[in-house]
């Protein structure tokens, strides 16, 4: 299992759960959510949170609206800052810099830096309308990375082949279906070449019969890179496929996480097993 | 109309020579002022927003025809120097429309979705590329029919400095006035002017918004677009209150 948590009422799990050190197998983890707390107003979105991530697993988190699974993403995307705890990614911390020893609070540009490494998709696709199809994946790799204008170019022109949409890149995203949006999004994210690809709920914007596209693509790209993924969805078949681990959350908490095998077929918990039947 | 002899017409037509002047000096220094308001109005700093909002509440809620009396009697007194009469206009109204430019501004990038700014975080974009690629791009096109009414507002704003003895259109036309002891025909006349020029403004403005949004992917209006959901709307302008600028 690549990750796990502790909760103040739970004792740690580190190391001492079978599952995570057959699966971590000495290895380090490249997310690491400390005591995370994240409230807004006095409404507590996420408690306490302890999770660790280990380098290539993909972990899906699935739960009732509400229960903190978006607030991760963006907490690890950095649209968010923790209000207390801290997030790191391998051996940097992402919340806070180190500076002389002391913890503070990371700057945008230390943040900007070390985001780099997380790609992110949107339930909404987030294209950038002013841009045609092939410049919305190459601006930031040209423009943030440094990397040369026809270097992004042929590699946008691969992630396009990937996603099968070779013959759109001079159309605006105005031009394309949801679907074809959300895997220009998927491209665009890949072209920054992450280490992590946080997926939010990225079929729930498309019209039904074209999120199976969206998701062979998203199982494509899981089973043949090593690139960690952080999956918030509703896609509990999808899930299923391509997770190495189910986190289930409940109210800011994670309620019982385990292989999908494990969570959909036997689930331990009772929120879990209504949260399923609910939405299958 | 007859009275109206050929001297007379060269007095109206310089008069709109310097009124097109006027309005495009002007016009010029309220776009700097309403890009530069208009954005530090959503800087992350307090005093920033402070200062600029300052600068909007004290431009927006003075009158114009006053301000140029002040820029013209009484920055002399304290400062020792004095401006030449279209300089002070041309200061007034370019900073009274960059007050109201700058809502506009302000408005537009409020419009562009927060999803926009979302991806530009998650690309790594510097907040300057954030803005520069991804947001203004967005904005501007919501921007052009409200900057084509305060424009228009403008050119007839310029009407005011006739008062301090600039030969724009309207002083011609009392020049006229008093020559042919005749209102009728020379107002007329002026009417259409005015018309005429603010008639042009317009259909260029509608150029510019058809390039803008063919800019950003969307069909020009009145043609049905794809996804309007993307766009950026269309934002209310803060119209100056009738007779305020006057």
């Amino acid at each position: 299992m690549s990750a796990d948590r502790s909760t103040p009422n739970t004792p740690p799990a580190d190391g001492t759960d079978a599952a995570a050190s057959a699966s971590a197998s000495g290895q380090t983890e490249l997310i690491r959510f400390d005591k995370v707390t994240k409230r807004f107003g006095s409404h507590t979105v996420l408690d306490a949170l302890d999770m660790k991530v280990y380098p290539g697993k993909h972990v899906t988190l699935i739960g009732p609206s509400g229960s903190g699974k978006t607030t991760i993403l963006r907490l690890m995307m950095t649209l968010l800052k923790p209000d207390e705890g801290t997030i790191k990614l391998g051996d940097r911390y992402l919340t806070h810099e180190d500076k002389g020893g002391k913890l503070v609070p990371a700057s945008d540009r230390y943040s900007r830096e070390i985001r780099k490494n997380i790609g992110m998709v949107f339930q909404q696709f987030n294209l950038f309308p002013n841009m045609k199809v092939l410049r919305n994946i190459t601006e930031a790799p040209v423009h943030v990375l440094g990397m040369d204008k026809d270097a992004a170019e042929q590699r946008a022109r691969e992630l396009l082949d990937l996603v099968g949409l070779t013959a759109h890149l001079d159309k605006y995203p105005s031009q394309l279906s949801g679907g074809q949006q959300q895997r220009v999004a998927i491209a665009r994210a890949l072209a920054m070449r992450p280490q992590v690809l946080l997926l939010d709920e990225v079929t729930s914007a498309l019209d039904p019969e074209l999120v199976a596209g969206v998701l062979d693509l998203l199982r494509d790209i899981a089973h043949s890179t090593d690139i960690t993924m952080l999956c918030v969805t509703h896609e509990m078949n999808f899930a299923r496929d391509i997770s190495d681990c189910v986190m289930m959350f409940d109210a800011g908490r994670v309620i019982e996480f385990g292989p999908p095998e494990q969570i959909f077929t036997a689930p331990e918990h009772e929120r879990t097993r209504e949260f399923l039947s609910a939405v299958r | 109309m007859s009275d109206i002899t050929w001297g007379l017409w060269e007095l109206l037509l310089k008069g709109v020579w310097i009124t097109v002047q006027l309005t495009v000096y002007s016009a010029a220094l309220a776009a700097v002022a309403a890009f530069g308001i208009g954005l530090a109005r959503t800087h992350r700093r307090w005093i920033v927003r402070f200062l600029s909002g300052a600068y909007f509440e004290i431009f927006r809620g003075t009158s114009a025809l006053i301000l140029m009396f002040w820029m013209f009697f009484v920055l002399p007194m304290g400062f020792g120097w004095q401006l030449a009469p279209m300089w002070a206009a041309v200061l007034t109204l370019g900073l009274t429309y960059g007050a109201y430019g700058s809502e506009v501004v302000r408005g537009a990038i409020a419009a562009v979705p927060p999803g926009q700014r979302e991806a530009g975080v998650a690309l790594s974009f510097s907040p300057a590329q954030t803005l520069r690629k991804i947001v203004l791009p967005q904005a501007w096109p919501g921007m052009v029919p409200p900057f084509n009414n305060l424009l228009i507002e403008l050119l007839k704003g310029t009407a005011l400095v006739s008062i301090l003895g600039v030969g724009d259109i309207a002083f011609g036309a009392s020049l006229v006035r008093n020559a042919t002891a005749q209102s009728a025909p020379v107002y007329t006349i002026i009417l259409v002017m005015y018309f005429v020029l603010a008639f042009a403004l317009t259909r260029g403005m509608r150029a510019v918004e058809r390039h803008a949004k063919a800019g950003i992917g969307q069909a020009p209006a009145g043609r049905s677009r794809l996804r309007p959901a993307t766009g950026p709307t269309v934002t209310g302008a803060t119209a100056p209150a009738e007779g305020e600028a006057r």
